[in-house]
């Protein structure tokens, strides 16, 4: 029996409020084993700390349990001050008498029944605990970086700056992402290629980064420190080495008519193609799917034009396999598809666009060479309307339940240019709520308002009628004059949510990083830990965390990066020492386990053994501690009980199971 | 702790909770103040795949009148495949508790991710309404355990 001491945090009021504090340290010292019991009003606090290190000097403890918050919250903290103490870190449990008890409960009495009954658990588990050492693991001091748009691009500068290569992977022919794709960006109006062109260039010329793009991961072992990634490089058909960029295949090439990606669909592309003018890096792919010689193997017209020789149609895919110590998840998002919201008739007329669609019609280098014209006749629209809140805040499950953020922002910038540009343009917002947090946000909404007479009403829309005569009637609702509203309109702009990049659930499979529900990559703490994944070693960099503008990115990708150096800049990681053991004189080497364990951490080795006298040479399953992650997938499958996990075993939840059901 | 027949019956239920999304889905529900009752006591464990059928046995023969297993969701376990082990285990379990008298009702595998409090709290919620339309768990107590 372990001499064990108990100690219960008030947390201010958070658990003393409903749980009756000196209660529970009153029923700790009736349970055995329980030498000491206390309760203190900030155990977390240097002071409380201090009080558990007394205690197990004074007592001579070997178990501590603290009955506090979630011990995803502070057990780190009190196993540190343990340690201090002179006791063996994972002795220490914890009793979360916060978030699942105190913050849910009302009632004083069933919550205190309640606290009581964890904090018996604990006691119990406790005292079965053993001393536990961790062990070491190498840092692999080079980082990768998933996704080559603003977020990608500016954690990996940072990265590289701090002196340590990163790799970027980029799906596309070209880093640059979303904002490559926009014309100007609030709240200054700055020209996105502008500021943008210049950090994709400082990206593919940094000694410490090397680009793959038009690559894709494809699998991701190892852990925290020591990934070990396969990456496919596509094959581009194209010799990078020996490309030129004079785009003189892409003017010859025949095959014009495919959609343009970059432009949204707008325009079209020839089966070679670079994304956009600026792309990095500045080397054409030959889309397979669409090119004549891959179809029918006649033509080779780019061959034959390409003065340099640079086009290889017997190009395979790569697989280029690396290590990394840290991995920076930065695939960003995409706009949702509005096959739910026919009645705004996107589908039915040309002149139905997304704000991203304008986007691209307002940028020089855009379809209309950025000129505002309708779609379907290239006329110049008279009358605009922009609809926001398209598929964002909504009830029901046809759309996202959450705020885009960012959709306020660039209607505001959309009407301010528009009406800058085309004085006798009229255009019209129908919004539910014009959110504007942010540093010289609502100044510059207030501009787009005042300066611009763009007309703002509360409302949304009901339905918007394609006319026989090319216009579009918009059917809404001016909440504040409590009115119906019917306009006719030349062209609509609808102000679609974003969500995250499709492809990151399979990213995140391979990572083991958490996602939600909406497909957002969780944090490691809401708060405290917003740019690491609770999967150490991964880190979130961008809107696939959440939506962001460029500004937030901006930051969110330094942030990310500073915690990839800090993880770099180790020589060696404490692991986790709750791995899994095989008692020798129960093992039986059937390999049950070593079928089930996701990390090839089991092998069998032949070992003398001495059973109660007899000793005899037998196979025994053999755990590689530095490849075990401590699920405990084998424990329960071994057949004879001889797998068990440290820190996790059998007899430490049964004890918990006793004492929970007494 | 008795349970005598004039009180309102409070049921025993045992809540393994796997370490990286449903204990963090708990937490996510506590600090969002989403009450469910205090009859759920959750035991935290790495992964749902740790759970040893062991384990819920053991908790009906001390007196649990329902065993409730929650992971990450299928194709998100942080281990890659655990809660898939998990829940060929339980299934095979639960059938073989039904046809011993527990029902399926004392029993559930849910899927709970990190982000889910509202799903942590209606679940334990509903949980507890059916095991207290169930009533007491009879079959498998080991009386000696009672005390």
């Amino acid at each position: 029996m372990q001499r064990i001491g108990v100690f219960v945090c008030h947390c201010g009021t958070n658990i003393a409020a409903t749980v009756d504090v000196k209660k529970v340290v009153e029923m700790a010292l009736a349970e055995p084993g329980v030498v000491h019991a206390e309760d203190y009003q900030y155990m977390c606090s240097e002071v409380g700390q201090e009080k558990i290190q007394n205690a197990i000097r004074e007592k001579n403890l070997g178990g501590v349990v603290v009955c506090s918050c979630s011990p995803r919250m502070h057990e780190t903290t009190f196993r540190n001050a343990a340690q201090k103490a002179g006791l063996n870190p994972y002795m220490v449990e914890i009793a979360n008498i916060r978030e699942h008890c105190s913050w849910i409960h009302k009632d004083v009495k069933e919550a205190t029944e309640k606290a009581v009954i964890l904090m018996r658990a604990a006691v119990a588990k406790v005292n079965l605990n053993t001393p536990l050492k961790a062990g070491e693991s190498r840092v692999t001091k080079r980082a990768l970086v998933i996704g080559g748009g603003i977020a990608g691009i500016q954690t990996a500068l940072d990265i590289a700056e701090a002196g340590y290569p990163v790799d970027i992977v980029e799906k596309t022919p070209s880093i640059g992402g979303r904002m490559s794709q926009l014309d100007k960006t609030f709240p200054t109006l700055d020209c996105s290629s502008c500021i943008l062109t210049p950090k994709m260039v400082d990206a593919s010329a940094h000694p410490n980064i090397t680009l793959y793009t038009y690559s894709e991961v494809e699998k991701v072992s190892g852990f925290v420190g020591d990934f070990t990634v396969d990456i496919r490089k596509k094959a581009r058909s194209v010799d990078m080495s020996k490309c030129t960029g004079c785009g003189v295949c892409q003017e010859k090439c025949p095959s014009k008519k495919i959609p343009s990606e970059f432009n949204r669909g707008l325009s079209n592309r020839t089966a070679i193609y670079t994304p956009f003018a600026q792309a990095i890096p500045n080397v054409p792919v030959i889309d397979r799917e669409n090119c004549i010689k891959f179809k029918t193997g006649k033509c080779g017209v780019c061959s034959k034009v390409c003065q340099a020789g640079a086009i290889d149609y017997n190009q395979k895919d790569e697989i280029i396999t690396e290590k990394y110590g840290a991995i920076v998840v930065a695939t960003g998002f995409d706009m949702i598809k509005l096959d739910k919201y026919d009645e705004y008739a996107y589908s039915q007329s040309k002149d139905v666009i997304t704000s991203l669609e304008l986007e691209r019609i307002m940028n020089a280098a855009g379809p209309t060479s950025g000129h505002l014209e309708r779609l379907s006749d290239g006329k110049a629209p008279k009358e605009i309307v922009f609809i926001q809140c398209v598929g964002s805040r909504c009830a029901d499950d046809r759309g996202k339940s959450y705020c885009s953020k960012i959709c306020c922002m660039y209607t505001a910038k959309h009407a301010m240019l528009i009406r800058d540009k085309y004085p006798d343009v009229n255009v019209t917002v129908f919004y539910i709520d014009v959110r504007t947090p942010g540093k010289n946000f609502d100044e510059f909404y207030r501009r787009a308002v005042e300066e611009y007479g763009v007309n703002y009403i509360k409302g949304q829309v009901g339905k918007v009628i394609p006319q026989p005569n090319g216009k579009l009637l918009v059917q809404g609702a001016d909440l504040i004059d409590n009115k119906q509203i019917l306009k006719e309109a030349d062209m609509v702009v609808l102000a679609a949510a974003i969500e995250p990049n499709p492809d990151v659930r399979k990213i995140a499979t391979m990572l083991t990083a958490s996602i939600d529900t909406n497909n957002f990559l969780t944090e490691a703490h809401a708060k405290l830990r917003p740019v690491e994944s609770p999967t150490a070693g991964i880190f979130l960099s961008g809107v696939c965390q959440g939506p962001k503008d460029i500004p937030e990115t901006v930051s969110q990708a330094g942030a990310a990066a500073v915690k990839a150096i800090g993880l770099l800049a180790k020589d060696k990681l404490l692991t986790n020492p709750c791995t899994a053991h095989s008692d020798e004189l129960l093992s039986n080497g059937c390999s049950q386990c070593a079928h089930v364990c996701p990390y090839g951490a089991i092998t069998y080795e032949e070992r003398q053994v001495n059973d109660h006298g007899i000793r005899e040479v037998r196979r025994i399953a053999v755990v590689n501690d530095a490849l075990c992650q401590g699920c405990g997938a084998c424990t329960v499958t071994c057949p004879s009980g001889a797998m068990d996990l440290q820190g996790f075993s059998n007899r430490q939840i049964q004890a918990e199971v006793d004492a929970i059901c007494l | 702790m008795s349970i005598e027949a004039k009180e309102e019956f409070r049921p025993k239920i045992v809540a393994f909770c796997c370490n990286w999304c449903s204990y963090a889905g708990a937490d996510l529900a506590g600090s969002s103040r989403l009450a469910y009752p205090a009859d759920v006591k959750i035991i935290r464990v790495p992964c749902s795949c740790r759970v040893n059928p062991m384990f819920i046995l053991r908790a009906f023969e001390r007196g649990a009148d329902g065993v409730i297993l929650c992971g990450c969701h299928p194709g998100d376990c942080h281990y890659t495949s655990g809660n898939y082990y998990a829940r060929r285990r339980m299934t095979l379990l639960f059938s073989m508790l039904d046809f011993i008298g527990v029902e399926n009702g004392r029993t559930r595998v849910e899927w709970v991710s990190a982000a889910e409090g509202v799903k942590f709290s209606t679940t334990m919620r509903e949980f507890v309404d059916k095991i207290r339309s169930l009533g007491k768990n009879v079959r498998l107590e080991d009386l000696r355990c009672r005390n």
